[in-house]
């Protein structure tokens, strides 16, 4: 067993979810890594929606969001590919050195990049690790009897699940090694698709705004337009600013690089949290003075411009400090 | 004429019907609000408990199921499936089967490999097998056989453009209502001649709870109404049938006996492999003799009945009978 696979105790963001050992471990590329996660006494698991992904703990404190990669038909394992990031938080490093046998408390399956049930063709774009929820996606259509292709780009032997790929879409992969043959492809086929086709677009951020920019300048409604924000590079440090919590009389200062959510828990502050990715809605705050910036996908538009809650995991500060009512 | 409780032996006396029962009200008076709250908890009423499971089956599952059966032989539109809402049917019948199975380990069994199921419900004699997403493979196609199954009429909406619609169902009982009509509609549309919710924006909460659920969730909340006669398909299509008690019921001699309390259990599913939304409705009926029978009841929904605004009463159906019923109530 290793270091990584013995968590005492599961963090807030896994708990009520599952604990599950690792089954198999399949290198991808170079840094990536398939890592099979099953239940212990082989009972059949929680389906899941297609382009779900898992929380993953790894050791004591420790969370990330990685997708999987089934169908989500009532499966009996769990498969998600992590990408070495050496000068992440330390989370993907963790993940590489999972062995066979060890234990890991996951949560359940959670779906923010769903399929449209109407769609009658999935147009997937996927680049690099982004691969992952949009293999998912290709499953499930084939499952459902839909159809869907797929325009991959990765960089030549970093392709992970390129064979999978291969034998799931024959004729409907396009594969591309670079940007000038990808942005040839993606204006062909975002020029040819019918009006029912839906476009699910998985990478760095810069990546899936380009080909969602494209999209809606070609004449494609929003409606249409699905990405997935998980996978991709991590939100910018922000400007460090302060705090006032008005019912606890404390005045911290958030640094920046560090979330609001972990300056207050290192305060003594606890806080419901899940994702701390701004996405799963558990560490709403109120706000009594000040604006936040928002960089949550939770609150709807409306409520960031009234500026009386803010997710405390991900959003900062437009003003030097906030008045928050905790 | 009605019994007082006021120790454990009188309660353990009082029929199922009357210790099962959800009653609704917690106070004096009734307003809308987005009543929800985690699904699978019993929650205590004066003489007993309900909720401990998602499918309850009682005293009447196969009476309902036998009614059920001939509304929709007479009327098929009580069912309506729209083409990309078979997987959402599928993940229902695979979600609710174990789960009866799992409530009722004495009368239901369920066994899956990959697609392959197996199901067994003794109270039907019943034992066969399917293929999960092969609708031939059970007895007129999978929402049908469900409703064959649970008592609950059960209502699809399907998750997509940031609200939800009513894509498919099986609705046998709607309480003055017709699912015919609202199939295709989205969730703002379905509620609008609801009175007051939409001042409330209690509409627009509700949708963004429902849209936030992430799949497995389940919650549920109770509505109410009331129904003359032992009736439970009091639906839009049938209104010249029922419609006309409404007039005579307050001056009835008969009115204690036939005049019910109708109070629905929505359970709120996201489903886990299609994120739709199931959104169950289990309706049940009891005679005002009957919630005469618990003195908490009968003063508290005598109460209800007396404050409910105008405006209410009228969207009930219930205005020219409410100071009736609620006279005899609490007259004791």
């Amino acid at each position: 067993m290793t270091v990584t696979a013995l968590p005492i105790s599961p963090h807030p963001a896994v708990d009520g979810g599952l604990q599950l050992e690792v089954t198999n471990i399949k290198p991808q590329t170079d840094s990536i890594v398939s890592i099979t996660l099953a239940d212990p006494s082989g009972r059949n698991l929680p389906s899941y929606v297609p382009g779900s992904h898992l929380v993953v703990q790894y050791g004591e404190e420790g969370v990330n969001a990685y997708s999987l990669t089934g169908s989500g038909n009532a499966p009996s394992e769990y498969t998600i590919s992590v990408l070495r990031v050496e000068e992440g938080t330390g989370g993907s490093v963790a993940m590489h050195r999972l062995m066979v046998g060890d234990r890991v408390f996951v949560s359940r399956p959670r779906s923010a990049f769903a399929p449209a049930s109407t769609a009658t063709h999935h147009l997937l774009v996927a680049a690099g690790i982004g691969i992952t929820p949009v293999l998912s996606h290709a499953r499930a259509a084939a499952d459902r009897g839909t159809t869907s292709s797929l325009i991959y780009v990765y960089r030549p032997g970093a392709g992970a699940h390129v064979e999978e790929a291969r034998q799931l879409l024959g004729p409907a992969l396009t594969e591309c090694r670079n940007r000038e043959s990808f942005q040839q492809v993606l204006t062909g086929q975002l020029t040819t698709q019918g009006v029912g086709t839906h476009l699910y677009v998985c990478g760095p951020i810069a990546f899936m705004d380009s080909v969602l920019d494209l999209a809606r300048e070609l004449g494609w409604a929003s409606a249409r337009l699905h990405s997935e924000a998980f996978g991709a590079a991590e939100l910018d440090d922000g400007e460090p600013f302060m705090v006032n919590l008005v019912r606890s009389g404390l005045r911290l200062e958030v640094p920046a690089g560090i979330s609001l959510l972990d300056t207050l828990e290192k305060a003594g502050k606890s806080i419901p949290n899940m994702c701390r990715k701004g996405i799963c809605g558990e560490c709403i705050l109120p706000v009594l003075k000040g604006t936040p910036q928002h960089r949550d996908l939770y609150l709807t538009d409306q409520e960031k411009a009234e500026n009386t809650t803010m997710m405390c995991c991900v959003s900062r500060s437009e003003d030097p400090e906030l008045e928050l009512d905790l | 004429m009605s019994t007082t409780i006021d120790n454990d032996t009188d309660i353990t006396s009082l029929p199922d019907r009357i210790r099962r029962f959800p009653f609704p009200f917690s106070g004096d008076t009734y307003r809308y609000s987005a009543n929800v709250q985690p699904a699978n908890n019993p929650a205590a009423t004066a003489v007993g408990s309900w909720g401990a499971g998602v499918i309850d089956i009682d005293e009447f599952y196969l009476d309902e199921i036998a009614d059920r059966d001939r509304i929709l032989r007479r009327d098929p539109s009580r069912m309506q499936v729209l083409p990309h809402m078979r997987p959402a049917v599928w993940d229902t019948v695979a979600t609710l089967l174990p789960t009866m199975a799992e409530e009722n380990p004495e009368i239901m069994s369920f066994h899956r490999e990959g697609n392959s199921c197996r199901w067994q419900n003794k109270l039907q004699d019943l034992e066969i097998e399917f293929t999960v997403g092969d609708d031939d493979s059970l007895p007129m196609g999978p929402l049908r056989f469900l409703g064959t199954q649970i008592q609950d009429d059960i209502v699809l909406l399907d998750v997509r453009d940031n609200t939800m619609w009513l894509d498919a169902g099986l609705v046998s009982f709607a309480a003055d209502w017709s699912f015919g009509f609202d199939v295709g509609m989205s969730f703002q549309e379905i509620h609008h001649p609801v009175p007051r919710v939409k001042e409330e924006r209690i509409i627009s909460r509700a949708e963004q709870f429902l849209l936030r659920l992430q799949p497995g969730e389940q919650f549920r909340r109770t509505n109410w109404t009331m129904t003359i006669g032992r009736r439970l398909d009091t639906s839009t299509e049938t209104y010249p049938e029922w419609g006309p008690d409404r007039a005579t019921i307050a001056t009835d001699p008969d009115m204690p006996d036939k005049l019910h309390l109708r109070v629905e259990v929505q359970h709120l599913i996201r489903l886990p492999h299609t994120g739709t939304l199931l959104f169950l409705i289990r309706s049940y009926l009891l005679p005002l003799r009957d919630i005469a029978q618990v003195p908490a009841w009968r003063e508290r929904f005598g109460k209800v009945l007396a404050e409910l605004p105008e405006d209410m009463a009228e969207y009930k159906g219930i205005i020219r009978y409410r100071k009736a019923a609620s006279e005899w109530l609490l007259a004791g």
